[in-house]
């Protein structure tokens, strides 16, 4: 019963607000859950349940900047277990902060545009990949700024997630063109710089993000475009994988697809990894960071 | 002040000459006797050399054009530091014999100071240049001793090939009463500043019998060391812990003494044996620093006894918590990253690589192993014999067939000695370039390694600080012929055999320690919140 509660209220949490990032969603469900959760009894009880509530909520949407954001909410809260030892003062602490975690993170992305935005020159030619809102927030403030740029947007198959970001981009009155995924190697000589969203950032500072990504990035990499990734800090998750085939199979595919499917050999991946060796830096409300920075960072949210 | 005059004369000169003669251990006084003495003389012969020094450079100084008179007269004071760079007196005295300048100038004098020291560090490097300077010069940095009166130094064991150094270093064994051990062979030109050793000829032959000085257990140690008997970056540390607890296990505080200043003065020594037998590893180095923290932490009214097995419940303690469930927390994190059908290749005998294998395969994860082996310690046979034993299938190559190899592996296993703190890994020679073979093949390298190998120095290259080992060992008899049998008659021919080499942190995918898996260069943040934490 719970579980359904658990995740209709999140799904009506993404459709009042589309603009919300899922991983904010996801944290606005968890601490609703805490506010009414009454079975508690023991500290330990209330983190399995929060940690039991995190994987339905993987279940309803398998992104990786859930599962990322359910994590550090987890953290951020259990340090109160150490300070109060009564149950119901502590649960008190625990909603107070979760309440002020999630004020903080509401503001991540204007943060993070603010600080992108100046890499923007005036006259720049600018990539982007598929539909991410940081992204549209960094151009949007940088269009603000009263800068002339013009930006190629890739089709982004299978769900065609490029072509509503075109239309975004045209509703604000910036120039825009759709360009093929497989026209990006032809395209790139043209443009200055490559700017993408992240799903996720991995531990080595390296992202996860659409498929096609990993390709743009050896692109710009083969034409020495500088490759910038936005995201917010909550996106940080304490994975490491080697290559493609390392990532978990729980974030490859939709979430539809993992409970429907049988066999995931014959489904296409929805997201792909790129090796921090082809990024060049990483907008964050954290500040502006190398990919070998962003490990430090994660040591000091998660150690 | 340290210029408490002349010592009590040559009276107490012989009586520490009788007691070195007869080969009792020196007393504490004795011994600070003379310490005394030496640092008198060396104060001496400096000012001497400064006097010297100031007529000499005063011409060549006065050729330059003097932006303010104050910073002239800066720069002769400057100048006699250079000279005496080896001398360990905190460089402030020269500044004291300059000539005072007057008081108005003093707001002024600042950035006269700092000019000056900025002439005098080009001057250093002009005079370093010059034919007939002191090759001092390019060790210690002497504009930064202006700044702050402690002289970073080089490490001893890396300067073989300054004759100064060397005499230190053989004044302070005598100091210890330990043997010095001479070096075998001709040495390659580029690795002429290290020490090279001959295995048939063990420190311990020179030792009396019985040695007063050193504890046996710590004798036996020594020659393991050297002979190879204990070999492995964990093992050689754990048996040094042993033999530590065992030198507790026998210590009693003589009167009038403090256990935690006492029982450190008496590691030393041995510690200086250990090193000569054979150079410690940074892991042993981290080891004795704790200890040594250990120890001087015991408060003084502590009893003998409870002190004593304070001490060892420590030193088990460290064991257990750095090694032994260093080891398990590691193999839990690398059962990760291995996925059924993998082909993994090792190099040479890593005992925590072998420790992860064998927990994988007792967890059912199917692979197969390549173990990659090269001459002249064929440490790979050791690994191979431990892998089969447990039933892993294992193919065994020689590094020479790397490239062949290496289309069929998925992931490459290393283990390390150290792991420096610009994220360089410092492991067996031959690692390297297992690294770099499998970068390019795009072939992930994983790294795994305990923290308390984690160590504070910085190095770019392998020549800077290595071992070299016994340059016999290279040679082989086959067919009843040893090629090489004669090879120190050959004046042109020398014999290399290098034990480490460091791998460039790009060339390492990722580093599996017991806090979890961090990219290479995040090293440092690990060893500053390590800091944090002591």
């Amino acid at each position: 019963l719970e579980s359904l509660i658990c995740s209709k209220y999140f799904r009506t949490q993404v459709r009042q607000d589309p603009e919300v990032p899922s991983a904010v969603a996801a944290i606005r469900t968890l601490l609703e859950f805490l506010k009414r959760d009454q079975t508690g009894e023991t500290i330990l009880g209330l983190r399995e349940n929060l940690t039991q509530t995190i994987r339905r909520l993987e279940e309803a949407d398998s992104s990786v900047a859930v599962s990322s954001g359910g994590e550090l909410f987890l953290r951020f809260i259990s340090l109160t277990s150490l300070e109060h030892p009564d149950l119901s003062q502590c649960k008190k602490v625990m909603v107070e902060r979760g309440e002020l975690f999630l004020k903080k993170i509401s503001l991540s992305r204007s943060k993070v545009a603010k600080l992108c935005h100046t890499f923007i020159k005036d006259g720049a030619k600018i990539l982007t990949h598929s539909s991410s809102r940081v992204v549209l927030k960094v151009l949007e403030s940088a269009a603000a700024d009263k800068k002339r740029f013009t930006v190629y947007v890739t089709e982004s198959q299978p769900d065609s997630a490029g072509r509503q970001m075109a239309d975004k981009l045209q509703n604000l009155n910036i120039p825009v063109t759709v360009v093929l995924d497989a026209a990006v190697g032809y395209i790139m000589e043209k443009v200055d710089l490559v700017i993408v969203g992240a799903e996720g950032v991995v531990e080595s500072g390296g992202i996860i993000n659409k498929i096609g990504t990993y390709q743009l990035a050896v692109c710009s990499k083969a034409h020495n475009k500088p490759f910038y990734v936005v995201a917010e800090s909550f996106k940080f998750v304490r994975l490491y994988p080697l290559n493609q085939q390392d990532v978990p199979e729980r974030f490859k595919y939709k979430a539809d697809t993992l409970k429907a499917v049988e066999d995931l050999a014959e489904e296409h991946p929805m997201i792909d990894y790129t090796p921090p060796s082809l990024i060049t830096l990483l907008f964050t409300d954290l500040g502006v960071l190398t990919p070998s920075a962003v490990s430090d960072e994660l040591i000091k949210l998660y150690l | 002040m340290a210029d408490c005059g002349e010592p009590d004369g040559p009276g107490n000169k012989d009586d520490i000459t009788r007691s070195k003669n007869e080969g009792k251990e020196l007393s504490k006084e004795e011994k600070q006797r003379l310490r005394k003495q030496k640092k008198q003389q060396k104060k001496q012969k400096e000012r001497k050399n400064e006097k010297s020094e100031t007529e000499k450079e005063k011409t060549p100084v006065s050729l330059l054009p003097p932006p303010r008179p104050v910073a002239t007269q800066k720069a002769p004071s400057a100048l006699p530091a250079p000279a005496s760079a080896p001398i360990p007196v905190p460089a402030s005295a020269p500044f004291h014999s300059s000539p005072a300048p007057s008081p108005a100038d003093k707001p002024a004098k600042s950035k006269a100071e700092l000019k000056a020291e900025r002439r005098a560090r080009q001057e250093t490097d002009r005079a370093a240049k010059q034919p007939g300077s002191s090759s001092s010069g390019i060790k210690t940095k002497v504009p930064l001793s202006e700044l702050n009166p402690v002289v970073k130094r080089l490490p001893e064991h890396v300067q073989v090939d300054d004759p100064a150094v060397v005499k230190r270093l053989a004044k302070k064994l005598e100091r210890q009463q330990i043997p010095l051990r001479s070096d075998y062979g001709y040495k390659v030109s580029l690795f002429s500043h290290l020490h090279q050793y001959s295995r048939k000829a063990p420190l311990t032959q020179q030792l009396s019998i019985p040695s007063t000085v050193i504890h046996p257990s710590i004798v036996r140690l020594g020659l393991q060391y050297s002979q190879g008997i204990v070999a492995g970056s964990n093992a050689r540390s754990v048996a040094l812990l042993h033999a530590f607890k065992q030198v507790i296990r026998d210590y009693t505080t003589p009167p009038n003494e403090e256990l935690s200043r006492d029982l450190v003065n008496k590691l030393k020594p041995y510690i200086s044996f250990l090193n000569q037998c054979r150079p410690l590893s940074a892991s042993m180095g981290n080891a004795i620093k704790y200890i040594k923290k250990e120890i001087s932490n015991i408060p003084s009214q502590c009893k003998e006894e409870e002190a004593k097995t304070k001490l060892l419940t420590c030193i088990d303690r460290y064991i257990e918590e750095k090694i032994v469930l260093a080891a398990k927390a590691i193999s839990k994190y690398a059962i990760e990253k291995i996925s059924d059908g993998d082909v993994i290749l090792v190099y040479g005998c890593s005992s925590l690589v072998n420790n992860i294998l064998c927990e994988a395969f007792e967890k059912s994860r199917k692979f197969r192993v390549i173990v990659v082996d090269s001459r002249p310690r064929l440490e790979g046979r050791e690994a191979l014999r431990r892998l089969v034993q447990r039933g892993i299938s294992c193919t065994y190559v020689l590094i020479s067939a790397l490239s062949y190899i290496l289309p069929e592996v998925s992931k490459v296993f290393l283990g390390a000695h150290a792991l420096l703190a610009n994220g360089y890994v410092m492991s067996r020679v031959g690692t390297s370039q297992i690294a770099l073979v499998a970068r390019t093949f795009n072939v992930p390298v994983l790294v795994c390694c305990e923290t308390y190998k984690f160590c504070e120095k910085v190095q770019t290259d392998s020549f800077v600080s290595n071992e070299l080992d016994d340059p016999d060992d290279l040679m082989v008899t086959r067919k009843g012929k040893t090629q090489l049998e004669n090879w120190q008659d050959v004046s042109s021919l020398g014999l290399l055999n290098l034990v480490y080499d460091v791998t460039p942190p790009d060339f390492v995918d990722l580093v599996i320690t017991d806090l979890g898996m961090i990219p290479c260069t995040s090293v440092p943040v690990v060893l500053r919140v390590k800091n944090l934490d002591q």
